[in-house]
C-alpha cells in the first residue's frame, strides 16, 4: 500500500480547528489552587504552634536545658530544679511496656486474623470490633484502665495477690498495692489503647503480601508456619514496622487516659536508686509516676496561679515533640531500608 | 522416592490404564505417576471440572489445552493438592499417584507438595538473594550444611540452563533478574527440593518468545529426570514440547445452568493435532473455537 501524502491544506486546516487549545483551563486551575491551600492551611497551623510553643519555651530551652532535662517536678517554676526528668522516666517505660505487650500480642493477633482464622461472620465481626476499637476515645481506655488495673477487679486482684505473695516471700513486703496509682497500671492501659491499631496496621502489611510469593513456598513443600515465617512476616516488616512506631509515639503523646489512670500531676518524690536492685527495679513499676504529657498539662494548669510554669510547659512540648519526631524519622528510615531489601 | 515406588509398585499393577489411554498409544514406558478415575473437582457447590480421566506417563511431558475456563489449571493443582489452599476447593473422584490417593486422610500435603513440585504462571521468585531462592526448598526440609546447599544449588542452576548467567551473582536479588530468567530460577527451584514430578501452570504465558523458546527446550531436557506436566494456552507450545496431550473444554451443564470443564479427549500429541476423535477437538485445534 502506498503511502498517502501529507500537507494537504484544506485538510490541515479542518484537523487543526478540532484539536487548538480553546481557552485556559479555568477549573482545573482553581482546583489545583484549592488543594494547594488545604495542603497550605494544615502546614500553617502546624507552623504556627512550632512556633508559639517554640517562643514560649525558649528561655527555658536556651538558660537551663541541662537543670531542666535533670530537673524534678516542683510547686513554684522559680525552683532551679524544675524539670522533666520523672516525665522522660515515666514516658520511657510506657514505651517499653507498649513495645513488650502490645507488639507482639498486637502481631500475633493480626497474623491469626488474615492467616488463620477462617472467612466467616464471626471473623468479620471481631474485625469490625478491632476497627471500631482503634477508634473508640482514649478517654474510655482511661476508665477501663481505672477499673482493671488501679481500683482492681477479681481477675485483677487475684493477679495482685500472687504478685504480692511472691514478693513478701522475697523481701517481705507488698510490690503493689491495690488502689494506689502505678506506672504498671498507666503502661498496661497504653499497650491496651495501642492494640488495636497495631492489629489493624499489621493485618493490612500482611494483607498486602502477594498471594504468588506464600503459593511459591507452599510449591516446594513449606508448611504454613514456614511460609508465614520466611516469606509473609519478611515481606510485611516494613509495614508492620511503621504501624507500631507510629501506634508507639501516640502512646507516648497520649494523656486523657493517663490523668484517669491517676498519673500525677503535683510532687512526685523522686526515686533515685533505679538501678541499685531488683526491688527497686521492680518497685518503680508500682509506684506513683508521671509522664511528659501529664508534666505538660499540670503546668498548664497551673501557669494561671504561677507565671513561670508557661515556658516549662512550652520547652516541655518541645521536648516531646522532638522525641516523638524521631520516632516517626526512624519509623521511616526503617520501613525504607527494609523495603531496598525487599527489592 | 524408592520406598515409596516399592510400596507401591502391588498396588500399581492392578490399576487399569488402558481406559484412559487407548491402548496402542504408550510408546515409550507404561509406568504411570497418576492415574485419575472420575475426578470432579468443586469450589464450593460449583463443580468447576468433571469426568477427568487421566494416565500420566513417567518421564514425559504431557500437556493440558482448552479454551479459558474449561478448568485445566484447576485440574493441574488438584495433581500437587496446591487447591487445599482454597478453603472452598474439594476433590471428589480418585487421584493416584504412584498407586497412592493423594486425598488419603493420611496424605499430608506439605509432602506431597516436596515430591510434586509447581513452577507457576507468572514467576514468582521470593524477594532473597537467587542463592537463598533455590536453597529454599532443601533448607525447609532439613538441609543446613552450606557445602551440601552449594551442590544442591549449583546442580539445580546447571539443570535450569541458569548457572551461566548467574554463578557469578548468586548473592544478587532475584528480583533483579530478567522475566525468563526468574522463571528458570523458579524452575530450578522447584528442582533443588528434587521433586518425582513438574506441574507446570501457564510457565511462558508471561514471557517473550525467545525467552519461551529457552524454557521449552529446558522441558525438553528436563523430562530424562522428571515427569512433567504443563497447563498452556498456546497450542503450537503443547504440539512441540509434549508427548501427550489432554483437551479440556466448557460445558453447560442443563440440569444445573453452570459451565463446567470437562476432559474431551486424551491421547499421543501426534495423535491430538493430526488425528483427534472428537469433534470439539479437531474444532478447537483448527481454530474454529476458543
Amino acid at each position: 500500500m502506498a503511502l498517502g501524502t501529507i500537507g494537504d491544506q484544506d485538510v490541515a486546516s479542518r484537523v487543526e480547528a478540532t484539536i487548538q487549545r480553546r481557552g485556559r483551563d479555568v477549573r482545573g486551575t482553581g482546583f489545583r489552587f484549592a488543594l494547594f491551600a488545604a495542603l497550605g492551611i494544615s502546614t500553617l497551623i502546624l507552623v504556627i504552634l512550632l512556633v508559639d510553643v517554640l517562643t514560649d519555651g525558649w528561655p527555658v530551652l536556651t538558660d537551663r536545658l541541662g537543670d531542666f532535662w535533670s530537673g524534678t517536678l516542683r510547686s513554684r517554676s522559680s525552683d532551679d530544679s524544675l524539670g522533666i526528668s520523672q516525665g522522660i522516666v515515666g514516658s520511657f517505660w510506657i514505651a517499653v511496656f507498649v513495645a513488650v505487650l502490645a507488639f507482639p500480642i498486637g502481631i500475633a493477633a493480626a497474623v491469626y486474623l488474615e492467616e488463620y482464622a477462617p472467612r466467616n461472620w464471626f471473623t468479620s465481626v471481631l474485625d469490625i470490633v478491632v476497627r471500631n476499637l482503634a477508634g473508640v476515645p482514649s478517654v474510655v481506655y482511661g476508665l477501663l484502665g481505672l477499673f482493671l488495673f488501679v481500683k482492681g477487679t477479681a481477675v485483677t486482684n487475684w493477679f495482685v495477690d500472687r504478685v504480692n505473695n511472691r514478693w513478701n516471700a522475697w523481701y517481705g513486703e507488698d510490690l503493689i498495692e491495690l488502689g494506689q496509682s502505678t506506672l504498671f497500671a498507666g503502661g498496661v492501659t497504653l499497650a491496651v489503647l495501642v492494640l488495636p491499631i497495631v492489629i489493624i496496621t499489621a493485618a493490612e502489611a500482611i494483607r498486602a503480601v502477594p498471594q504468588s510469593l506464600r503459593e511459591g513456598a507452599y510449591g516446594v513443600g513449606a508448611t504454613k508456619w514456614e511460609v508465614i515465617k520466611s516469606q509473609v512476616l519478611p515481606f510485611a516488616a516494613p509495614g508492620i514496622l511503621t504501624g507500631t512506631l507510629l501506634a508507639l509515639a501516640r502512646a507516648v503523646g497520649e494523656a486523657a487516659p493517663l490523668i484517669l489512670v491517676g498519673a500525677i500531676t503535683g510532687r512526685l518524690a523522686p526515686r533515685d536508686s533505679m538501678f541499685s536492685g531488683l526491688e527497686d527495679f521492680f518497685g518503680q513499676f508500682a509506684d506513683r509516676f508521671t509522664a511528659m504529657p501529664i508534666v505538660i498539662v499540670g503546668w498548664v494548669q497551673n501557669s494561671g496561679r504561677d507565671e513561670g510554669f508557661g515556658p516549662a510547659a512550652g520547652a516541655a512540648i518541645v521536648v516531646l515533640l522532638v522525641f516523638v519526631i524521631i520516632m516517626n524519622s526512624i519509623a521511616v528510615l526503617l520501613r525504607n531500608y527494609f523495603e531496598k531489601k525487599r527489592g | 522416592m524408592a520406598d515409596l515406588t516399592t510400596a507401591i509398585a502391588v498396588k500399581e499393577s492392578t490399576l487399569t490404564t488402558e481406559h484412559a489411554l487407548s491402548p496402542d498409544s504408550g510408546p515409550v514406558s507404561d509406568d504411570m505417576v497418576f492415574q485419575t478415575r472420575d475426578l470432579s473437582v468443586y469450589y464450593g457447590d460449583f463443580r468447576a471440572v468433571r469426568d477427568v480421566e487421566l494416565a500420566i506417563p513417567e518421564r514425559q511431558i504431557t500437556a493440558l489445552i482448552g479454551p479459558s475456563g474449561c478448568g485445566k489449571s484447576t485440574v493441574l493443582r488438584s495433581f500437587n493438592r496446591m487447591n487445599d489452599l482454597i478453603p472452598t476447593a474439594r476433590v471428589d473422584g480418585t487421584l493416584l499417584y504412584r498407586g497412592v490417593d493423594l486425598y488419603a486422610d493420611r496424605v499430608d500435603p506439605v509432602e506431597v507438595r516436596r515430591r510434586i513440585g509447581m513452577v507457576f504462571q507468572k514467576p514468582n521468585p521470593f524477594p532473597k538473594s537467587i542463592f537463598d531462592n533455590v536453597a529454599y526448598g532443601p533448607r525447609i526440609a532439613g538441609i543446613r550444611k552450606k557445602g551440601e546447599l552449594n551442590d544442591i544449588v549449583e546442580a539445580s542452576l546447571h539443570k535450569a540452563a541458569l548457572w551461566d548467567e548467574v554463578k557469578d551473582r548468586l548473592s544478587a536479588s532475584a528480583t533483579g533478574m530478567s522475566g525468563g530468567q526468574q522463571q528458570r530460577l523458579c524452575i530450578a527451584r522447584a528442582i533443588a527440593s528434587s521433586p518425582d514430578v513438574l506441574l507446570m501452570d501457564e510457565p511462558c504465558s508471561a514471557l517473550d518468545p525467545i525467552a519461551t523458546a529457552r524454557i521449552e527446550d529446558l522441558m525438553a531436557e528436563l523430562k530424562n529426570d522428571y515427569t512433567i506436566m504443563i497447563v498452556t494456552h498456546n497450542m503450537q507450545q503443547a504440539a512441540r514440547v509434549s508427548d501427550r496431550t489432554a483437551f479440556f473444554t466448557a460445558e453447560v451443564d442443563i440440569h444445573t445452568d453452570q459451565r463446567t470443564g470437562l476432559l474431551v479427549e486424551y491421547d499421543l500429541t501426534t495423535t491430538i493435532f493430526s488425528n483427534p476423535a472428537d469433534e470439539r477437538t479437531e474444532n478447537y485445534i483448527t481454530g474454529r473455537f476458543g
